[in-house]
């Protein structure tokens, strides 16, 4: 919905003026994951997002905590650094992650010398590895494919990134009351000599601008993160752009995450989580960073080769696909962006006279924690504040509004509260209507309005089979109902919710999912009207169009 | 056990239970063609209770006059299923419908020359042509700007009274919202179809009515959910209408509600009084076309049912009642295996954007059929003369986008019942008007 402003349009003048000590620009989890860490070292930041948390590679993903078996070939470096971080995360951030271990598999054809070599790497990068007779790793999945020659157990587990940013945003604002404020986008650095004074940031939904003031700038904008150096007159970010496609399934197929042993493919990855599992990825060099959709293309690769692996996925019913940009460092300059390095670089941008900007890009959300460190150790020693970094040992509190990306926690604290009138307004995810209400009243980001969009991504609202087409109509009309919404905004924030929701949808619906699709087209067109909020007609009045 | 297989001898079958099903079935009785119904509900309890003729031509337009819309259609849609069947078609279906379902208990406004403006859950306002009689009031309400209260109910979800107050406050200002608790339902989740047979109950109405005059205010009219009554809801709402002092009018609410559950139930209570067989959860397995007749196979829990048609509508819904198939690589017709046009590859089905203002190709797929609703083989002629199609699973209509669903349901349905009542005639294959069809058993 963001993507249709022109994105690079001079600031107006500002309207508002805020003052920090380091702004972190890109809500992903490394931007989240600085904040936190800075936080904990008593520095006081304010993240922002141009959309919202995990908008880009960070929501767009496995959820994958990488044992680092899936480096060991390409990266060691990458995989004895994911086998370290794997251990920090289990212990400080367990409520994020579910430890369902992993196995890597070779089918029929797939290269034995490949397989052959697996345990030996892994040991040398100190991962645990068991190697299983092909029957055996059936036996712990039976999904498997009797094609399976060869089959190692891993240590990988699955993570949940929204919650593991929310949690990360939430503690540094209860730490020391660092802010987060989504949809405020950098367009212009204000510099005087080598130091940049502060950010001229546009609001996306009121088109204000925004100056914030601060000691200290870093950019970890992902995918974004050299358009945002170019801002501020560096040209030392050089990134490539790789697409990735994921479908997520109906069911949970596995119980772990199930790898492909063989050189990095599409469709190779498989991984449970909560109640769906996702399969991945394909990988496509891309030069556009915006508006990046599944294609039918995708899809299909992505199923015929998961197959291979798990026969059920040909016939399964999958409910979703997205696309995320992963931004790749550019170097040695392979054909093939799986063979890009996977490692991060922390960029001080000293070389382009800038003494108070750094960028962190590259990377994994295995290592975001990691990455975290490394930058605020850099951005700490700029401002002369020497406490040690305490994300590695200091336990993440369960933020009260954060627990509800978690797949069956709604059902499960509905139930146990035991109260008759808080009626479940998402019936998928059984999401009842005290998660709204505490979402839009404290959750990271409910300072301002929040659309269905933002707290769907704080829930489990409309990730079920029916993809929010009742809920998201549901969920507004509850919202009505408590005054929260008092005009059509909440008629225009449906309709941009359905439209969001279809994007991820478009190129799997066929079987069960095609009649949900022209149930709910049938609903939110047919019935209600709503691709009809702008159309001139006698009868129907025109409001303010609120985003 | 192996069960006996009962065997019905018809003139027509009607596959589909929908708005189209149902509507062939109203033909045919009142043609006095010997008619079996068979086939799951499917979508009927979605409906609203509204029945769109045609309310929106172009991407941008909502019509006020469907009837010219429908001249405009013509032009520029040829193939469009409501392009080809005449004016005096669509008002004598919607006509003789509309009688039906007025007869038989639940009353509906007569089509007009021109769409009315109906209230929708959200505080939008739909164009549609006819309404049932207990929903008129919220036309009128809204055409006169009326002091009107909308209530809703605690625990009801997807509606809410200060959702359609805000939204239509603007140039409605006399509108007011009130929630209130419903009676013996003070806590939990509230469903419309419970809500609706306990207002059958005069002690819930009675009990409701107090609750509402305590909130009346100025009001000079009251808008509910939909939920007075199941069957004969014009009598609960006299009746409440009568207690309160003012009148009432039901909103639809979220489906699957009252007013399709309504239709349906009515149809299932009447249409055996009527002569008509009907055979209404069960999905037939097979239709052969031999000879002598249409043989239809499907079974219930009884055992084995067979069908021998002279004729057969093919009333059976798009997706979501299962009539077409959208399978990785492609969409089918499940039950014949009739050609199904569509686009060339699954990337075509969908546009980008949900609600782009052309609406999305995959709608238009569908059965091509002659101009007596015959279906084509591949090769082009008619599959086979005794087969006819109505409804949603026609070709070349977009029903979400132009509002135009039981338009399409009535007025291929009317053409169609009227081939096969030619085609009767034609093959001398009616055998009595006024016949009972009661099952033979063969023992």
């Amino acid at each position: 919905m963001m993507a249709t402003l022109p994105p690079r349009s001079g600031p107006t003048r500002p309207t508002a003026s805020l003052e920090t000590e380091v702004l972190i620009i890109g809500g992903g989890a490394t931007g989240a994951g600085i904040m936190r860490d800075l936080a904990l070292r008593g520095i006081h930041s304010l993240l922002i997002d141009k959309k919202d948390l995990c908008a880009g590679a960070s929501g767009g993903n496995h959820g994958l905590l990488h044992s680092g078996g899936r480096y060991v070939f390409s990266d060691p470096q990458s995989a004895i650094e994911c086998r370290e971080e794997g251990h920090i995360l289990k212990r400080v951030l367990p409520q994020c992650i579910e430890q369902t271990g992993g196995l890597f598999v070779a089918v029929d054809g797939d290269d034995e010398g490949f397989a052959a070599d697996f345990a030996g790497l892994c040991a040398a990068a100190g991962i645990a590895c068991t190697p299983l007779l092909p029957a055996e790793a059936r036996e712990l999945e039976p999904a498997l494919s009797e094609r399976v020659v060869a089959a190692y157990q891993v240590p990988d587990a699955t993570i949940d990134p929204f919650r593991l940013a929310l949690e990360n945003v939430n503690q540094a604002r209860l730490v020391n009351g660092s802010i987060y404020r989504p949809h405020t986008e950098v367009v212009a650095f204000e510099k005087s000599g080598d130091v940049i004074v502060s950010a001229l940031c546009r609001d996306n939904r009121s088109g204000e601008t925004v100056r914030i003031v601060a000691q200290q700038f870093v950019n970890a904008g992902g995918a974004w993160a050299m358009d945002i150096a170019r801002l501020a007159g560096c040209d030392d970010v050089r990134l490539l752009y790789s697409k990735g496609t994921l479908l997520v399934t109906h069911d949970r197929m596995i119980r772990r995450v199930i790898n492909r042993l063989r050189p990095p493919a599409d469709g190779d990855i498989l991984v449970p989580g909560g109640t769906v599992s996702i399969l991945g990825t394909t990988s496509l060099r891309t030069d556009a960073l915006n508006a990046v959709q599944p294609t039918v293309d995708e899809i299909n690769r992505n199923i015929r080769e998961g197959m291979a692996m798990v026969p059920a996925l040909a016939h399964a019913r999958y409910i979703r696909a997205f696309s995320r940009v992963r931004p790749l460092l550019q170097a040695g300059g392979g054909a093939d962006d799986r063979q890009a390095t996977r490692g991060f670089a922390l960029i001080d941008h000293h070389s382009q006279g800038i003494a108070n900007l750094c960028t962190i890009t590259g990377g994994k959300l295995t290592t975001y924690r990691l990455m975290a460190e490394k930058t605020a150790d850099l951005v700490a020693a700029r401002i002369g504040n020497t406490a040690p970094c305490r994300t590695a040992v200091d336990i993440v509190p369960d933020g009260e509004a954060c627990r509800w990306t978690e797949p069956g926690a709604a059902p499960k604290l509905w139930y146990r509260a035991g109260d008759p009138d808080d009626t479940i307004l998402c019936e998928c995810e059984m999401v009842p209507q005290s998660a709204i209400d505490q979402i839009v009243r404290c959750a990271p980001g409910a300072e301002a309005e929040m659309t269905l969009e933002a707290i769907a991504l704080r829930s489990r609202a409309g990730k079920g089979p029916c993809q929010g087409s009742f809920c998201g109509i549901r969920i507004a009309s509850h919202l009505y109902d408590r005054g929260y919404y008092r005009d059509r905004t909440g008629l225009l924030h449906m309709r941009d919710f359905f439209n969001e929701r279809f994007k991820g949808q478009r190129a799997v619906i066929w079987g069960q999912q095609m009649a949900q699709m022209e149930l709910a087209e049938a609903l939110h067109c047919g019935l209600l009207g709503l691709d009809c909020l702008d159309s001139p007609s006698e009868t129907v009045t025109e409001g303010e169009a609120q985003s | 056990m192996i069960r006996e297989e009962r065997q019905f001898t018809v003139d027509l079958a009607v596959i589909g239970s929908g708005l189209a099903g149902f509507a062939a079935s109203i033909f045919a009785i009142n043609r006095g063609i010997r008619t079996a119904q068979i086939g799951n509900t499917g979508a009927v309890a979605y409906t609203t209770g509204y029945l769109d003729l045609f309310g929106r031509l172009a991407a941008d337009q909502l019509l006020d006059d469907p009837w010219r819309g429908l001249r405009q259609l013509a032009a520029s849609q040829p193939q469009h299923p409501l392009a080809r069947v005449t004016e005096a078609e669509v008002r004598a279906a919607f006509d003789e419908f509309v009688a039906f379902l007025t007869e038989a208990g639940v009353p509906y406004g007569q089509a007009g020359e021109r769409n009315v403006m109906a209230l929708t859950p959200a505080g939008t306002i739909k164009p549609t042509l006819c309404v049932p009689s207990t929903m008129q009031g919220g036309v009128d309400a809204l055409a006169a700007r009326a002091r009107c209260l909308i209530v809703d109910f605690r625990g009801l979800r997807g509606f809410s009274a200060r959702q359609v107050v805000a939204n239509l406050r603007q140039e409605w200002p006399q509108l007011r919202a009130e929630q209130l608790v419903f009676p013996g339902m003070e806590h939990g989740e509230l469903y419309p179809e419970v809500m609706a047979r306990s207002l059958e109950v005069p002690a819930c109405r009675e009990e409701l009515a107090a609750r509402i005059r305590d909130v009346l205010g100025d009001a000079d009219v009251v808008g509910l959910p939909a939920i007075l009554g199941m069957h004969h809801p014009h009598l609960v709402m006299a009746e409440m209408e009568r207690l309160i002092g003012r009148p009432l009018f039901e909103i639809p609410t979220m489906p699957p509600a009252v007013p399709g559950i309504r239709l349906r139930e009515m149809f299932e209570q009447v249409f055996p009084t009527r002569g008509l067989t009907l055979i209404p959860q069960q999905k037939v397995d097979a239709v052969r076309f031999a000879d002598e007749a249409v043989r239809l196979s499907l079974a219930d829990s009884y055992g084995p049912i067979a069908i021998s048609a002279q004729t057969v509508i093919l009333a059976t819904g798009r997706f979501l009642s299962g009539g077409l198939l959208a399978s990785f690589d492609g969409i089918s017709e499940p039950l014949i295996g009739l050609p199904v046009t569509q686009p060339p590859s699954r990337e075509g089905w969908f546009r980008e954007q949900y609600m782009d203002k052309e609406g999305h190709p995959v709608h238009t797929a569908g059965i091509v059929t002659d101009a007596d609703f015959r279906p084509l083989s591949a090769e082009g002629g008619p599959y086979d003369r005794r087969l006819f199609a109505a409804g949603l699973i026609l070709a070349h209509q977009d029903w979400i986008r132009g509002r135009c669903g039981a338009g399409i349901a009535l007025a291929s349905a009317f053409r169609a019942v009227d081939a096969v009542g030619r085609e009767l005639a034609r093959s001398g294959g009616q055998s009595g008007k006024h016949q009972s069809a009661e099952g033979r058993r063969d023992v």
